[in-house]
C-alpha cells in the first residue's frame, strides 16, 4: 500500500511539473493574448492542482494534508475566475481573437 | 526528486517573467503575473516540504488569495479605467 | 536573485508604468521567496500580502489618477550620477565584506540580545512564535511607533486627498449607464466573490489568533481582513461598499486600535509595573504576558485594516 502511495504521488508530481512546463512555454510561445490564457489556466489548474496534489500524499494524513487540499480549492475556484475576469477585460479592451490563418493578426490594442 | 519539481517550477517562472516583460498588450502581463503568483504559491508549498516546515503552508494559502484580488483589481482597472468612480450623492467626500 | 536583477532593471527602464506596477508585483514575490528561503517566514508572509497585492492595487489606484507614460526627462544622461552610483555601489559592497559569514555563530549580532529572547522567551513568555514574543512584548514599544507611524500615514492620506475640491458637488444620481459600466451583472464574479470573502475574513481571523504560534499575528492579518473588502469593493460598486463599511467606523477602528495599544501600556503602570509590562496584567506573569500581547495585536489588526481600507477608498474614489 505504501508503494502504490509513493509511486501515485511521485507520479503527480511528475505530471503536474510537466504542465506547469507546458503551460510556460505555452505563454511565451503561442500567438494571441487568448490562447495564452490557455495555457495560463492550464498551469493554474492541471499544473499546480496536480503538484500541490502529489505534495499531499506525500504528508500523510494531517494537518497539513487538509491545508494543501484548501490551497488546492482556492487555486482551482481562483485561478479560472481571474482568468474569466481578464478575458473579459481583453474583449471588452478591444482584443480581437485571432481567427484568421495568417501570421499578422489583428492589431491588439497596446497599452 | 522533490528539487527537479522546484527546478521546474522556477523554469516556468522565467518563462512567465519573459512574457511579462515582452507582452505586446496589457493582458499578456496580467496572466503572466497571476501565472507567476500560483507558480509562487506551488514553489512555496515544495518548499515547505522540502525543509519540513509546514507554516509555509499559511503563507502560500494567503498568497492565492491576495493573487486573486491583485488580478481582478488590474482587471477592472484596466477595463474602466478606474477603481470605483464614485456615482454621486456624498459630498463630504471620504474623511 | 537573478531574477530580482532582471525585474528591477526592466522596471527602472520601461516607460509604460503600467508594466511597470506589474513588474514591481513579481519583484515583491520573489522577494517573497527569497525570505521563504532565508527561513523568515513572518516576513515573507507580510511581503507577500502587502508588497505583492496592496501595493499593486494602490499604485493602480494612484495610476488612474495620473496619466499611465512616465514623462521622458531627458536630462542627457549624466556619465557622472552613473560613475557616482556604481562607486558607492562598489563602496557598499566592499563595506558588506567585512560582515561575517550569514549564519555565523560568532557574528556580534547573534552574542547580546538575541541569545536572551531565544532563551528566555520559552520561559518568561511561554509561545512557540518567538517572532511575536520578540515583536509583541520585548520590542512591544518599537511595535507601538509602528502602529502609530501606520494611523499617520492613513490620517495622512484621508486628510490630503479625502475631501473633494470646492464646487465639486455631485448631485446627479447613478446613472442606468453607470450600473452597466460596474462589475455588477458580472455574474462568476460576483459568485464566486461571495464564495470567496468569508473565507477571506475567517483566515484572517484565523491568522491574527494563530500568530501565537505560526506565522502570522497582527499586521498579516489586517492586511488580509482589509483586502477581503477591497476585493467586495471591487467585485461590487464602490458606493455599495462604502455603505457596508462607512468612513465613521473605519475612523474609528483606526482610532481604536492604537487607543487599545496605547491603553495596554498605560494599564501596564497603573497596576504597578513600567509601561508596556504586560507581566502584571494578570495573576501570574507568563497569563500576562499572553493576555498582554493577544491585546496588543488585536490593536496592531485593527489599525491596519482600518488604515488600508480607508486608503484604499480614499483612492478609489477620486474623479479624474
Amino acid at each position: 500500500m505504501d508503494m502504490v502511495l509513493e509511486i501515485l504521488s511521485w507520479g503527480l508530481l511528475f505530471i503536474g511539473s510537466g504542465f506547469l512546463l507546458i503551460g510556460g512555454i505555452g505563454i511565451v510561445r503561442l500567438p494571441d493574448v487568448f490562447t495564452r490564457m490557455h495555457a495560463g489556466g492550464m498551469i493554474d489548474t492541471l499544473g499546480a492542482g496536480a503538484v500541490l496534489a502529489g505534495l499531499m500524499i506525500q504528508g500523510g494524513f494531517s494537518i497539513v494534508t487538509v491545508k494543501l487540499a484548501l490551497i488546492i480549492a482556492f487555486i482551482w475556484f481562483t485561478g479560472p475566475t481571474a482568468t474569466h475576469a481578464l478575458a473579459r477585460a481583453a474583449l471588452h479592451g478591444g482584443v480581437k481573437p485571432r481567427l484568421d490563418q495568417s501570421p499578422e493578426g489583428d492589431e491588439p490594442s497596446k497599452t | 526528486m522533490m528539487a527537479a519539481v522546484a527546478l521546474a517550477v522556477l523554469v516556468t517562472m522565467a518563462l512567465a517573467v519573459f512574457r511579462s516583460i515582452k507582452g505586446p498588450t496589457v493582458y499578456d502581463r496580467i496572466l503572466a503575473v497571476n501565472a507567476f503568483g500560483t507558480l509562487t504559491v506551488v514553489l512555496i508549498s515544495v518548499y515547505g516540504f522540502l525543509s519540513e516546515r509546514p507554516e509555509f503552508l499559511d503563507l502560500a494559502l494567503v498568497y492565492t488569495l491576495i493573487n486573486f484580488i491583485g488580478t481582478i483589481a488590474v482587471s477592472k482597472y484596466v477595463e474602466f479605467s478606474h477603481m470605483g468612480r464614485p456615482s454621486g450623492g456624498d459630498e463630504l467626500g471620504d474623511i | 536573485m537573478g531574477f530580482m536583477a532582471v525585474i528591477g532593471f526592466a522596471v527602472a527602464r520601461l516607460r509604460n508604468l503600467f508594466a511597470v506596477v506589474m513588474l514591481t508585483g513579481i519583484f515583491s514575490l520573489t522577494a517573497a521567496v527569497l525570505y521563504v528561503i532565508l527561513d523568515a517566514v513572518d516576513v515573507a508572509f507580510t511581503e507577500a500580502a502587502v508588497g505583492a497585492g496592496i501595493s499593486t492595487v494602490l499604485m493602480l489606484g494612484t495610476l488612474a489618477l495620473t496619466s499611465s507614460e512616465e514623462r521622458v526627462e531627458s536630462s542627457g544622461g549624466s556619465k557622472w550620477a552613473l560613475l557616482l552610483v556604481v562607486a558607492t555601489g562598489c563602496v557598499l559592497v566592499y563595506g558588506t565584506l567585512d560582515m561575517p559569514p550569514f549564519g555565523d555563530p560568532t557574528a556580534a549580532i547573534h552574542h547580546h540580545v538575541a541569545p536572551y529572547y531565544l532563551e528566555k522567551s520559552g520561559q518568561e513568555i511561554g509561545l512557540p512564535n518567538v517572532v511575536t514574543s520578540v515583536l509583541a512584548s520585548y520590542r512591544g514599544y518599537d511595535t507601538l511607533g509602528e502602529v502609530f507611524v501606520i494611523f499617520t500615514a492613513a490620517i495622512g492620506v484621508l486628510l490630503i486627498i479625502g475631501r473633494p475640491k470646492f464646487g465639486r458637488r455631485r448631485t446627479h444620481r447613478m446613472l442606468v449607464g453607470e450600473l452597466s459600466n460596474s462589475m455588477r451583472n458580472n455574474v462568476i464574479l460576483r459568485v464566486v466573490s461571495k464564495l470567496l470573502i468569508p473565507f477571506i475574513l475567517l483566515f484572517a481571523l484565523y491568522v491574527q489568533w494563530h500568530g501565537d504560534f505560526g506565522p502570522g499575528g497582527g499586521f498579516q492579518a489586517g492586511v488580509i481582513f482589509a483586502a477581503g473588502f477591497i476585493l467586495y469593493a471591487l467585485i461590487f460598486d464602490i458606493d455599495t461598499a462604502r455603505t457596508m463599511i462607512p468612513a465613521s467606523i473605519t475612523r474609528l477602528f483606526l482610532a481604536l486600535g492604537v487607543l487599545l495599544y496605547a491603553g495596554v501600556g498605560v494599564a501596564g503602570f497603573v497596576l504597578g509595573g513600567n509601561f508596556l509590562e504586560y507581566s502584571v496584567l494578570a495573576a501570574d506573569p507568563v497569563s500576562g504576558q499572553h493576555l498582554g500581547i493577544l491585546l496588543v495585536e488585536l490593536g496592531v489588526g485593527m489599525t491596519v485594516a482600518a488604515a488600508m481600507i480607508s486608503i484604499f477608498f480614499t483612492f478609489a474614489r477620486q474623479e479624474h
